[in-house]
């Protein structure tokens, strides 16, 4: 659990923030991240919170590791469990 | 064995820079000139990532990368899973993350309470919890919270934002500055310095540890989870170590700051209070339990239940669960290749000892990519 997964956010309706992850859409609180979150902007999700903006320059280098670990998916990989996990954690609020 | 094939799984298009990092590394352990430096983590996800990435066969012969109380679901003791239980018995629907289902409690774990016909759900976190709630106003639903201090900041943002009346909260949050004082401390202990993890640290910053940097006079060194990350601040560590530098230094600093996320501080230090208590196996933990303070009564499940847990005990059997070291293991004197039990009695399918538990329990992972991940050993 403590790893966050980063994730692109989509739309912002008060606290709460669309954000895709890797293509799954996903509905996150924003009362936790200590900076002003912007549509365009990614987050790292940790149990459906965002808990840091992750600066643009950085972006990239971020999301490095979990492309490589959402690409080789293998079924007893704890590593891609959880950050699948994880990026379910905030859970779509349809309407 | 070969190391190039790990090598350029290493992450990311750059063995070459894995490669500069480990030969650094090595000249800097020769520097030292010990036969034995032992470096500790304390993050299942840094676990993973050493793993996952066969990291410790990069890794000089000299020096030991072993992981500490990483894993909040495996120091969350016995009489904790029996009050979930309990609860569950007494007929409430009891809500916890997946892997706190099978861990061990005194008599049974939340799986077996469940199999007894219990309410006992999974979700992924507080907003789940609270939609659950919601859905079922007739019944008294409680949130078993687990995780280290990154995980009850959001636990506690939802309370302060006001939980459905039918909702409570059985807090097995920990905090994990103190226990790694306290494994520091331990008489005979082997560990000369931290790695710390990268998510704790958004939310406390790294500064919180320099204190303990000089009590113990260590290096404790903040990082993430790319296998370059851990290369790089494994290499710092050592660096400081040869250097005598008793101090913090943040090799994340892409994400970790030096006082951290204060708004989120202060909502956790507002909600909840560290206490101290038992983490399984290992010791009591001063200050290392997160209870809600009292204020909060209303929405505290050990307060608004009177949760009967000795009438558990009667029925507890005395069982393998004794023979289990995890304690040891990740007080960092032992490693799961010294339990006799490991992937023999005790298996992901069916543990003995918590740490097989989780995905993020260090004998759960050793077992999962392949029993003993320390290739320097296999040659
Ligand atoms: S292998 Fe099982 S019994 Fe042995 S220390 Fe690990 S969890 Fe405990």
């Amino acid at each position: 659990m403590c790893l966050g997964v980063p994730g692109k956010v989509l739309a912002i309706d008060g606290l709460n923030a669309t954000v895709d992850f890797f293509g799954v859409k996903k509905e996150l609180r924003l009362d936790v991240v200590d900076e002003p979150v912007s549509v365009g902007d990614y987050v790292l999700n940790h149990v459906g919170f965002a808990i840091r903006r992750i600066p643009a320059e950085e972006v990239g280098e971020t999301l490095a590791l979990f492309d490589q670990i959402l690409k080789d998916v293998a079924p007893d990989d704890l590593m891609a469990a959880d950050v699948i996990g994880e990026m379910a954690a905030g859970k779509e609020q349809g309407k | 064995m070969t190391s190039d094939p790990l090598l350029a799984q290493l992450k990311f298009r750059d063995p070459q820079k894995a490669r500069a990092l480990a030969a650094a590394l090595q000249r800097e352990v020769d520097a030292i000139g010990r036969d034995e430096i032992t470096v500790m983590h304390v993050c299942g996800s840094h676990e993973q990532s050493i793993a996952r990435f066969g990291i410790r066969a990069l890794l000089p012969r000299q020096l030991s990368l072993i992981m500490g109380p990483g894993c909040p679901v495996c120091v969350t003791d016995a009489p904790e899973i029996d009050e979930g239980v309990a609860l569950a018995r007494q007929g409430c629907r009891v809500l916890t993350y997946g892997d706190m289902l099978k861990v061990p409690g005194t008599v049974q774990s939340l799986g077996d309470a469940q199999a007894d016909g219990g309410k006992v759900d999974v979700v992924y976190g507080v907003e789940q919890a609270v939609e659950i709630a919601k859905a079922r106003p007739d019944e008294e639903v409680v949130f078993f919270s687990s995780g280290f201090e990154t995980t009850a900041v959001g636990t506690a943002a939802a309370i302060l934002r006001g939980l459905p009346k039918n909702l409570s909260v059985l807090s097995a949050h920990k905090y994990v500055p103190p226990a790694m004082e306290i494994v520091a401390g331990m008489p005979g202990s082997k560990v000369e310095a931290f790695l710390a993890a990268g998510h704790a640290a958004i939310i406390t910053g790294c500064d919180c540890f320099r204190p303990m940097a000089r009590k113990y006079r260590m290096p404790i060194v903040v990082t993430g989870f790319e296998p370059l990350d851990v290369l790089a601040a494994v290499l710092k560590t050592v660096e400081m170590i040869r250097r005598k530098e008793h101090d913090v230094a943040n090799c994340y600093p892409r994400c970790v700051t030096g006082p951290g996320n204060l708004p989120a501080q202060k909502m956790l230090w507002r909600v909840f209070e560290p206490v101290g208590g038992q983490w399984r196996g290992i010791a009591v933990i001063p200050d290392g339990n997160l209870r809600l303070k009292p204020e909060f009564a209303a929405v505290d499940a050990r307060r608004r239940f009177r949760i009967d847990v000795k009438g558990l005990w009667d029925y507890a059997p005395r069982q393998l669960a004794d023979r289990c070291i995890c304690g040891e293991i990740m007080a960092g004197f032992k490693s799961p290749k010294d339990c006799p039990l490991f992937g023999k009695e005790c298996l992901p399918e069916s543990p003995v000892g918590a740490c097989m538990v989780s995905s993020e329990g260090t004998c759960k992972i050793w077992h999962q990519y392949g029993g003993v991940p320390d290739l320097k050993e296999v040659g």
